[in-house]
């Protein structure tokens, strides 16, 4: 079962194709993430995915429902562009954003107050947003996001203007929620935090999909990179390398060959190149991403991600 | 539908809460004050004023035992009609070829604004012109009595005092027509106003995407324009118990109405309706086009050309007040806009009921269709992107989105 499922969403602002026929499938209870530079349309398909604007073609269905604002007391949702009411109490708050998803205003304040506490931000229920700091506002807001314990949760870009505490804090919260069985639908530029956390990725450029499937099938995109030192430089052991090998010094790179790390090491010992050292590296997500999605996209998620940092 | 209600009841709730315990509410309910209090203070000013001028003093110049009758004449009929009703006569020098009567109009002591000689046969009366058309009437009559020499008797009148009259009715029933519209339309301008700016608080604090996530935009809607209403009716209550209150000390200072065609309990009752509807249709237009503008600047430059319209709405419907069953009162009537104001002028001077019913059932209509286009305009034309670079392009352009509803 599919919590999302999207066919050939498009979404048109006047002479820009924002989306341009994306097709999502997010499974129950996984954390999935999807990977695109700013501007690559990850925030517009997110609100078509939950009724916020309309696709002008495709169709999309929301935890088996094609009017995805029925099932609203279902999802918890945190927008990229974070706000709250300054004049609001942190615990009224939360109780106001659960009632907006159909939970009564008590029974929020009372899982406010838990989860506040949790959070050891206890003290604050019953100060002002505007008496907060922007980090403890943010925790306010993504436990209203919570508080009405939702089947999905979609996050957009979640971890932006976090600092780094803070992000290792609602990495905690993303897997103490998917271990409840809630399925998680987040948004990025960030690859680590996708690498991390996923099991399964979509990468968004320019408003279309490059990839939607398991961060593991998208590794398994590139071969293992070997790096190998050796004593002598020329011998029959060669042979064994593949010609596109990069050479520093006594230092061999290349990918591993389909006929895997046997042959090769069988090839050496015999050959006596003198085997110093040698590793095989596995490619990581960010490796695959640039793979799928080309270097200059890769390039400027870097940028933006340094950017955030910054 | 029964979602629809439930989250445009806890919008709605917050809102009135957040408003309701703001202090900007209180200054709110003060705002009608200032006016009140600047008219008041104006009007014992002028009062004062007016009675702290000098009554116009017509000098009497002619001989002695004439001046004297006219003078004695004066006081007699100003105890029967009433001393400011008649000019303040002033015995001066008979008139002589050295004292002339423009001599005394001149001197400034003598603070003269005519100047009578003559006999009481036939009195000359010397001045400028208005003085003399505004008096002379009167000192003919002071004349004709002093020349009887206190002969006449006025007759006592036996006053007998009804309510009303038929001849006058009307014309009675039209003064509550339009005093009753004026007030209306105070209220709706100082009140829907505030709903322009309503969303701009969610826009700036970037809480509308949660809103437009979990609830229909039209929830969002009805329960941001209902919380305004409620608000407005609290405010209403405030000041017309202070109102109330002030009517009780002064007593019968105030002005009291006519009553009107459909008996006061029902004018009241249809008032109360017409402003509830006059301002959900106005606020719904406001949060519409309150919902495109992305800042209070934005507002301002929208809230211009609205309260213009609102006057010209006000224009006609006081026109057509006068012009019952004619084209411009029917218009006035079927016009969404000035429908509230032109029935509640109808109350006032036709009996008849079924008229308002239907009324309030289209100006209702008409609500749910503004508020459609205004959803409709805001999910088009609001949050096109996100942090992406698109953002700052859209901006210009959403109060102009309004003009492309086709597209």
């Amino acid at each position: 079962m599919h919590a999302i499922e999207a066919r050939g969403l498009v979404k048109q602002f006047d002479d820009f194709r924002a989306v341009d026929g994306i097709d999502l499938n997010v499974p129950e209870g996984s954390i999935y993430g999807v990977l695109g530079p700013n501007g690559a349309g990850k925030t517009t398909t997110l609100r078509m995915l939950l009724g916020i604007i309309d696709p002008d073609g495709g169709t999309r269905t929301l935890l088996g429902s094609d009017r995805p604002l029925s099932q609203a007391h279902q999802v918890g949702y945190l927008p990229e562009e974070r706000g709250l009411y300054q004049s609001m109490r942190a615990i009224d708050t939360i109780a106001f954003m659960g009632a907006l998803r159909g939970l009564p205003l008590k029974e929020g304040a009372r899982r406010g107050r838990i989860l506040l506490e949790e959070a050891g931000l206890g003290e604050a229920a019953d100060r002002q947003i505007r008496q907060l700091s922007k980090g403890m506002a943010q925790t306010v807001q993504l436990m209203g996001t919570i508080v009405h314990e939702p089947k999905l949760i979609v996050l957009d870009e979640p971890f932006s203007g976090l600092d780094a505490l803070n992000q290792a804090k609602l990495e905690r919260m993303i897997r103490a929620q998917a271990s409840r069985g809630v399925t998680i639908i987040f948004s990025t530029h960030v690859i680590a935090h996708a690498e991390r956390l996923c099991e399964r990725i979509a990468i968004i450029a320019k408003g279309k999909i490059s990839f939607d499937g398991l961060v593991q099938t998208a590794r398994d995109r590139l071969r293992p990179q070997v790096h190998l030192e050796t004593e002598t430089l020329d011998g029959p052991w060669r042979a064994a390398l593949p010609a596109d090998c990069k050479i520093e010094g006594n230092w061999w790179h290349f990918t591993l060959p389909e006929s895997g790390v046997e042959p090769l090491l069988k090839a050496l010992v015999e050959g006596k190149a003198g085997v110093r050292s040698l590793s095989i590296e596995r490619p990581g997500l960010h490796d695959a991403f640039v793979a799928i999605a080309g270097e200059t996209v890769a390039a400027e998620m870097d940028q933006q991600d340094a950017g955030d940092r910054l | 539908m029964m979602e629809t209600l439930r989250a445009a009841f806890v919008i709605g709730r917050r809102d009135f809460t957040a408003i309701i315990f703001s202090k900007a509410f209180f200054f709110f309910l003060l705002g009608p004050m200032f006016p009140i209090l600047v008219g008041v203070a104006a009007g014992s000013l002028s009062g004062q004023v007016a009675r702290d001028m000098e009554r116009p003093t017509i000098g009497v110049a002619m001989v002695k035992a004439d001046s004297v009758k006219m003078l004695a004449a004066r006081e007699t009929l100003a105890e029967e009609l009433g001393d400011r009703r008649l000019p303040v006569l002033k015995e001066v020098p008979p008139i002589s070829e050295a004292e002339t009567a423009e001599h005394l109009l001149k001197d400034k002591k003598n603070g003269l604004i005519a100047v009578l000689s003559g006999t009481l046969d036939k009195p000359v009366m010397t001045g400028t012109k208005s003085p003399i058309e505004n008096w002379e009437g009167e000192i003919a009559l002071i004349s004709a009595y002093a020349k009887s020499g206190g002969q006449w008797s006025l007759p006592d009148v036996d006053t007998r005092l009804v309510k009303q009259s038929a001849g006058n009715v009307k014309q009675l029933r039209l003064v509550t027509a339009q005093s009753s519209q004026v007030l209306l339309f105070m209220l709706t301008m100082l009140l829907a106003g505030m709903v322009l700016s309503n969303l701009v608080e969610e826009k700036s604090n970037k809480i509308i995407e949660i809103l437009a996530a979990s609830v229909p935009m039209d929830a969002v809607f009805l329960g941001k324009l209902f919380a305004m209403l409620a608000m407005a009716f609290v405010g209403i209550t405030v000041w017309a118990s202070i109102g109330g209150v002030l009517a009780l000390i002064s007593g019968s200072a105030l002005p009291s109405f006519p009553t009107p065609a459909v008996g006061w309990p029902m004018f009241i009752t249809l008032g109360i309706v017409y402003f509830a509807t006059a301002y959900l249709i106005l606020g719904s237009l406001f949060l519409g086009i309150g919902a495109m503008a992305a800042t209070v600047r934005e507002v301002q430059t929208l809230s211009m050309p609205v309260t213009m319209a609102q006057l010209i709405v006000f224009f006609i419907a006081m026109y057509s007040v006068t012009k019952m069953g004619q084209p411009i009162e029917l218009f006035a009537v079927f016009f969404p806009f000035t429908s509230p104001f032109a029935m509640l002028a109808r109350a006032a001077q036709e009996p008849v009921l079924w008229t308002h019913a239907l009324a309030i059932f289209g100006q209702l209509i008409f609500v749910v269709i503004v508020l459609r286009v205004g959803v409709t305009l805001f999910r088009r034309n609001v949050m096109k992107s996100g942090s992406g670079g698109r953002v700052k392009k859209q901006n210009g352009r959403r109060l102009f989105g309004l003009l492309r509803v086709g597209n």
